[in-house]
């Protein structure tokens, strides 16, 4: 059986399995990584949605000899420890989710809208295709906004380029490599791990 | 209760000094305080929540009979556990799915406890088939049901840590109180944890219990965001697919019949597939051919793969049209028009539930029996079907009921759990089974296609007579809750408790029709009835079972009887409302959505109102319909009246859904029988709301509190919001919209029958 190596969540993993197994199935039956769910398995409902050097993928009709090398993120490695992304932040506090299975995949598909465009339209927020059979989608959409808005706060001090501090919980990954900043540790404000996302955001668009 | 260790017959007595409550507490054997109350020994409580005796058919519903068959087992429902860390636990035999209900049930608990929400955890109990017919999730009753039960355990448990503490202090139990996890009082400061011991005592000397007067409620009612959503939004939240129970579960997927309920003639290519990359076993059951594989990639690679030959289904002729002319056929014809009508005759199509989810289950089956795990809505009755099935004894198969990723009605059924059970029994290996979402839609379960005839006949400018016949394929209640009417139908066989069409004794689903459509309106004398057609295919109760569908097509003749009478449709229905409660959430909605505003043409605003389950709601929406093809609900406007509401916040979220819903079966959402398979196979193709056809403006009020106890909630949204959007709509185009959805082209190519889950290329 053939060995894959590509990085997952910051971490370099490897995977015995056919190439053409999707990558879908790789992280959920080979690495025991369940974030990404299985909603159609074509492409239509985009409840796998991760993300792949950084932009929005669908880990379903994805074979898994095309990510080796490559960087994969899946909600799991969203957060860096207890500090969740402005997103996911914007989640909780919009209460988005109802049977929060579409919701991992909303959020990386709004992740990655937010990298390409900073302050979304409600025209760029249509052109999601993710499903929420829940009917979430008003509050996805307060939430995106909400997002832009706390991303978009300049924010300074000492969090956003202070030293790395590995802020990982127990079970995660930690996120580790050129390019990927941590959240700070202890006192950083929640403003201040935004920018860090911003931080980061930028240098995984750039790899 | 099997674990019970002793219990407590104690009376209190109350400040005035007057012995006056009574009741029963059970103490579970564990190493914390376990509580359970026969709360129905609670003076004052059980009168004021529980209906006792049945009323008119008016006001005894669905949820008051399953609360009233609940009984029995009603002390034993609630068991609230506080640990030495002073947590405070609570496994809800009900299932979640969405709804909410964990937190909601957390608020209860903190509420009467006074300890903080955070520290209240509720999980979902396994299948206690000692509770009989209490552990069914449906109806929009979980909170009614809970309610007081949740409430007065509660109470019991903090009597118990009041008793504890004063026995630890001397200080009297009438001068403490229990504060944020604490129990304080003239100095003391005791963390509730380290009293559980003294409290589980069952010579404990107790004082009163008392649930607390809802006007004195802190968080109950207060809007509250979901305890669960951390997991939910950091991928940690575990479904049934991202469980792994027990080691070395192999990946189960069916290949499926070509036509619905078709059965396995031969396997042409097994030696082929067995050949296949990670393919460990290959399995004939009665829903199809079984392949157990280490990857679902590897499972779905050879089900595809594989070469099957079927016997026919059980509807293998039947499609679209033909249903609807069988539908026609049994539905009683209304009677000659006596003065002036409005009339109309509507057809629904069928509707999968779609669940984000699809069906799922993890089974490890032994010779002498085993667990199921999968969400579940009625696991006693899953297991003991299973067990019926699998020919195992009675009390053999443990029901582990998991969180479930929606369902919409469909995880009433446990079809899945038992396919899963059929196939570890026949490999003889734990399995993890998945259906694909192809086959989600074409062999799972949908809301039956339905076929309306409604008029209202006028006269002297008023409504004198109103007349609904509706006709519906026969919607499958062999879940439990058809059980459950069976052993208690002397409530549900009286007909003067639940009017039922001509005709001798109501079948299930005409006690069901019967005990949750009403009219909300003074039309009048009123005749609502159910006629069935008994296609042998795969239907279930889906969110507001006859409702969305019935007092759907109800709110559209409601805006044209306003019309013919020359009314305004909000004024006509605040007019017409049986109770001041729906008047007040009507002409609330009116007010939210600025009822009247002037649109260009193309657009227009709708209204429908919706009462059922002691709540009601009304819904008015915008649309934009310049394109009748391409109509776009653009805002709107939902106010919900709950009785006693308990989190405001999970209400407008059950609000949101309904609404998504009603835009999505209303417009452009269904199902396309042919030749005994639905054509739909995937989101693509039914055509469920996403973002660009979502409202982007919303607003959602609930009501403060009207009654003393919650309404159902969970199904109400939503024939409000089909009245609204189809009200809209109509306006907006100048149509009388009749047939549901009302844009419904087969604007795809289908799977190919019989496969159809092939990986494609993204677009
Ligand atoms: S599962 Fe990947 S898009 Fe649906
Ligand atoms: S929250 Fe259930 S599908 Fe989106």
């Amino acid at each position: 059986m053939p060995k894959y190596s590509f990085t997952l969540n910051g971490k370099t993993v490897q995977v015995d399995a056919p190439g053409d197994l999707s990558v879908l199935w790789a992280l959920r039956d080979k690495l025991g990584v369940t974030g990404p769910k299985y909603g159609c398995g074509i492409n239509v409902c985009k409840a796998c949605t991760s993300h792949l050097n950084g932009k929005a993928f669908n880990p379903c009709v994805t074979d898994l000899r095309d990510v080796a090398g490559k960087d994969v993120t899946t909600i799991e490695g969203l957060a860096k420890g207890d500090q969740l992304h402005p997103v996911q932040e914007a989640w909780l506090e919009q209460d988005v989710a109802q049977c929060g299975f579409c919701q991992p995949g909303q959020i990386m598909a709004a992740v990655a809208l937010l990298k390409r465009t900073s302050n979304p339209t409600d025209e760029d927020i249509d052109a999601i295709e993710n499903v929420c059979r829940c009917g979430s989608y008003f509050r996805i959409r307060e939430a995106i906004k909400a997002a832009a808005a706390k991303m978009a706060t300049p924010v300074a001090g000492p969090a956003a380029g202070g030293p790395s501090v590995p802020d990982v919980a127990p079970g995660q990954l930690p996120a580790t490599g050129p390019g990927v900043a941590t959240a700070a540790a202890g006192a950083a404000a929640l403003a201040a791990a935004a920018a860090t996302r911003l931080l980061r955001d930028a240098d995984e668009t750039e790899a | 209760m099997t674990d019970v260790q002793g219990y407590d017959d104690t009376s209190g007595t109350d400040a005035a000094g007057t012995s006056r409550r009574r009741f029963l507490t059970y103490l579970m054997a564990a190493p914390t305080l376990a509580v359970a109350v026969q709360y129905g020994l609670l003076d004052g409580v059980a009168d004021a929540v529980v209906p006792t005796q049945p009323q008119q058919a008016e006001n005894f519903d669905l949820g008051d009979f399953l609360i009233l068959a609940g009984k029995p087992t009603e002390d034993q429902l609630i068991v609230i556990e506080v640990d030495k860390a002073g947590k405070v636990h609570c496994a809800l035999p009900r299932e979640e799915v969405g709804q909410g209900i964990t937190t909601a049930v957390a608020m209860l608990i903190a509420e009467e406890m006074d300890v903080p929400l955070a520290n209240v955890t509720v999980t979902l109990a396994p299948g206690r088939p000692e509770l009989m017919y209490n552990q069914l999730t449906g109806g929009s009753n979980t909170m009614r049901s809970v309610y007081a039960p949740t409430r007065t355990a509660a109470a019991a448990t903090k009597a118990r840590l009041l008793a504890a503490g004063a026995q630890r202090t001397g200080v009297p139990i009438s001068r403490l109180q229990l504060r944020a996890g604490l129990v304080v009082g003239e100095g003391h400061s005791i963390p509730i944890g380290d009293l559980t011991q003294a409290a589980a005592s069952p010579t404990l000397a107790m004082g009163a219990v008392e649930v607390k007067d809802p006007s004195a409620f802190t968080l109950v009612g207060r809007p509250q965001n979901r305890k669960d959503a951390r997991a939910m939004v950091t991928g940690q939240l575990k479904y049934t697919n991202d469980l792994e129970p027990v080691p070395g579960l192999l990946r189960a997927m069916v290949r499926r019949p070509p036509t619905i309920n078709g059965t396995v003639k031969a396997i042409v290519n097994e030696a082929a597939i067995k050949k296949m990359p990670g393919v460990r076993a290959l399995a004939i059951i009665p829903t199809g051919v079984a392949v157990l594989a280490d990857t679902f990639g590897q499972a779905l690679d050879a089900k595809e793969a594989l070469e099957v030959t079927w016997n026919a289904g059980t509807v293998d002729a039947e499609d679209n049209a033909s249903i609807l002319d069988t539908l026609k056929a049994v539905n009683a014809p209304l009677g000659p028009a006596l003065g002036d009508a409005v009339e109309g005759e509507f057809d629904f199509a069928f509707v999968n539930h779609a669940p984000m989810e699809t069906n799922t289950a993890i089974a490890d089956i032994k010779a002498t029996g085993g667990t199921v795990w999968a969400g579940m809505k009625s696991p006693i009755v899953a297991a003991q079907f299973i067990e019926d099935d699998l020919g195992l004894p009675r009390g053999s198969v443990t029901a582990v009921v998991t969180q479930g990723g929606g369902s919409f009605g469909r995880r009433l059924f446990f079809d899945g759990a038992l396919e899963a059970a059929r196939i570890s029994k026949a490999v003889g290996k734990p399995v993890k089974l998945m259906w694909t979402r192809v086959d989600d839609m074409r062999h799972g379960r949908a809301r039956a296609a339905s076929h309306h005839l409604v008029r209202a006949t006028l006269a002297g400018g008023d409504v004198v007579r109103f007349e609904h016949h509706v006709a519906s394929v026969e919607t499958d209640f062999r879940h439990g809750l058809g059980e459950i009417m069976t052993a208690n139908g002397a409530a549900f066989g009286d007909p003067a408790l639940i009017p039922i069409s001509a005709g001798g004794a109501a079948t299930f689903s005409q006690s069901v029709f019967g005990s949750t459509i009403k009219s909300p309106y003074n039309f009048g004398p009123t005749t609502q009835m159910l006629n069935e057609a008994n296609l042998p295919m795969h239907t279930g109760s889906f969110r507001s079972v006859y409702s969305a569908n019935t007092r759907g097509a109800e709110e559209i003749i409601v805006d044209e009887i306003a019309k013919a009478l020359g009314k305004d449709p909000v004024a006509f229905r605040i007019e017409y409302a049986k109770d001041p409660r729906y008047a007040a959430v009507i002409k609330k909605c009116g007010e939210l959505g600025a009822w009247g505003t002037k649109l260009p043409s193309g657009f227009a605003q709708g209204f429908g109102f919706h009462a059922e389950y002691k709540s009601c709601t009304a819904c008015l929406v915008e649309i934009d319909a310049r394109d009748p093809k391409k109509p776009r609900v653009t805002k709107a406007a939902i106010v919900g009246d709950y009785g006693l509401p308990i989190n405001p916040r999970g209400l407008e979220s059950q609000l949101l859904g309904g609404l998504t819903d009603a835009i999505s079966t209303t417009l452009r959402a269904g199902l396309h029988i042919d030749k005994g398979l639905a054509l739909e196979g995937s989101y693509s193709q039914f055509h469920f709301a996403r973002q660009k056809d979502a409202p982007r403006e919303v607003k959602i009020h609930i009501m403060p509190a009207t009654t003393g106890e919650p309404g159902g909630a969970g199904e109400l949204g939503l024939p409000s919001a089909v009245g609204a959007v189809a009200n809209a709509y109509a306006r907006a185009t100048g149509t009388k919209p009749r047939r549901f959805p009302i844009i419904f082209p087969v604007d795809f190519t289908p799977f190919t029958k019989g496969t159809g889950s092939t990986r494609v290329q993204p677009r």
